[in-house]
């Protein structure tokens, strides 16, 4: 029902960006610490990663559906926290690796295992630091017509195929390099 | 025989734009009712579903709900609709942390959602499909999903910012035809110029 592209693009000053600017491939998530399905698709991502190496630039945006996510929010929040002291895709990946403990004491123990400073953490945890720009990422996967986590977009287009499928899913992101 | 009035049903389709929207009352909880008419003043998002529990309804009612501040920034009040009846919503709802009411169209069953083209024979619920309704009660846009997708709620935000868009700009003509003569026409003594 909607264009289903990215709105908006992808913005090197605002985004957590891992990858070069020059790759021929961007995904972007839309994505929910606490949701299963997330958890499911970090290890696939990582292994695009690994196999496209500096093919592929990867995004991702919080999409936390806190009611039925209860510890989702506060997930996204340690980890714009994190990014803020420059360690977010740390905190990303210990967070989707640690899925089944999420409540903000176990926020608190990775952020040490991270690196963090804890006690920034526990203040930005309270003050909802990062809220805003949560609900503004949340916001823009509405626009763009994210239903549902996690949501994917290549070279700025929803994808709506499979994604359980690593194999076949590299083949879709190495068939949008070829056409780059 | 009826293999063909489904095809009338589907060739019929759901109530489009400009159309007014059928007025209904159905139950919330055990105990309470909402009419649409009770809401008329607001904007109001109807989205039918085919079933409480089903995995893809729960996920496009979470993402409603999620996207609720925005809907109500924006003056409207959402309403979720299925077949399913006052005790299952509540369970539904308490489950999934709703902060919207779902309506039981349970009796006669699914009876709303054939007035707004919305019912499904074959299946015996309503259809996925979303209603903009506008402050007076004329549907300002329709949308009918795949029964297995979550359609998003863009094309709702859309539906209302246009709502809002045109409210504001009627309000601002009705207010300029009111006012009188005033700060800028001040100069010319009261009188209002042509």
């Amino acid at each position: 029902m909607s264009d289903a592209s990215l709105t908006p693009a992808v913005d090197d000053e605002r985004d957590h960006i891992a990858g070069p600017a020059s790759a021929p491939v961007t995904l972007v998530e839309y994505g929910d610490y606490q949701c299963p399905y997330c958890g499911m698709a970090h290890p696939i991502v990582k292994s695009l990663q690994q196999v496209l190496g500096d093919e592929l630039r990867f995004v991702f945006r919080n999409f936390p559906l806190s009611d039925s996510h209860p510890n989702a929010e506060h997930a996204a929040e340690a980890a714009e926290s994190a990014g803020a002291q420059g360690l977010f895709w740390e905190m990303h990946d210990t967070l989707y690796e640690n899925q089944q403990a999420l409540d903000d004491r176990a926020l608190l123990s990775y952020a040490e295992q991270v690196g963090l400073d804890t006690d920034q953490l526990a203040t930005d945890l309270e003050h909802g630091t990062y809220r805003p720009r949560i609900r503004e990422d949340f916001r823009s996967g509405v626009r763009s017509g994210v239903n549902g986590t996690p949501s994917f977009f290549i070279n700025g287009i929803r994808y709506d195929g499979s994604w359980t499928d690593a194999e076949r899913f590299l083949g879709v992101l190495r068939g949008a390099a070829s056409h780059a | 025989m009826a293999s063909g009035s489904i095809q009338q049903q589907e060739r019929a389709g759901i109530l489009e734009a400009g159309t007014p929207a059928p007025d209904f009352t159905l139950r919330s909880t055990p105990d309470q009712e909402v009419s649409l008419s009770d809401l008329r003043g607001r904007p109001v998002i109807l989205a039918f579903y085919p079933a409480d529990w089903s995995p893809v309804c729960g996920d496009e009612m979470a993402l409603f709900n999620a996207v609720l501040p925005d809907f109500q920034e924006l003056g409207a009040e959402m309403i979720g609709i299925s077949v399913d009846g006052v005790w299952c919503h509540a369970a539904f709802a308490r489950a999934r942390n709703l902060h919207f009411p779902l309506l039981a169209d349970f009796e006669p069953k699914g009876e709303v959602a054939r007035r707004y083209g919305a019912y499904r024979e074959k299946d015996g619920t309503s259809e996925r499909a979303l209603f903009v309704i506008d402050d007076k009660g004329t549907i300002a846009w329709s949308y009918l999903s795949p029964i297995g997708v979550n359609p998003g709620a863009d094309g709702v935000l859309r539906a209302l910012e246009s709502l809002k868009q045109k409210g504001d700009s009627s309000s601002e003509a009705r207010s300029n035809e009111r006012r009188p003569p005033s700060s800028s026409d001040r100069d010319a003594g009261g009188e209002a110029r042509p």
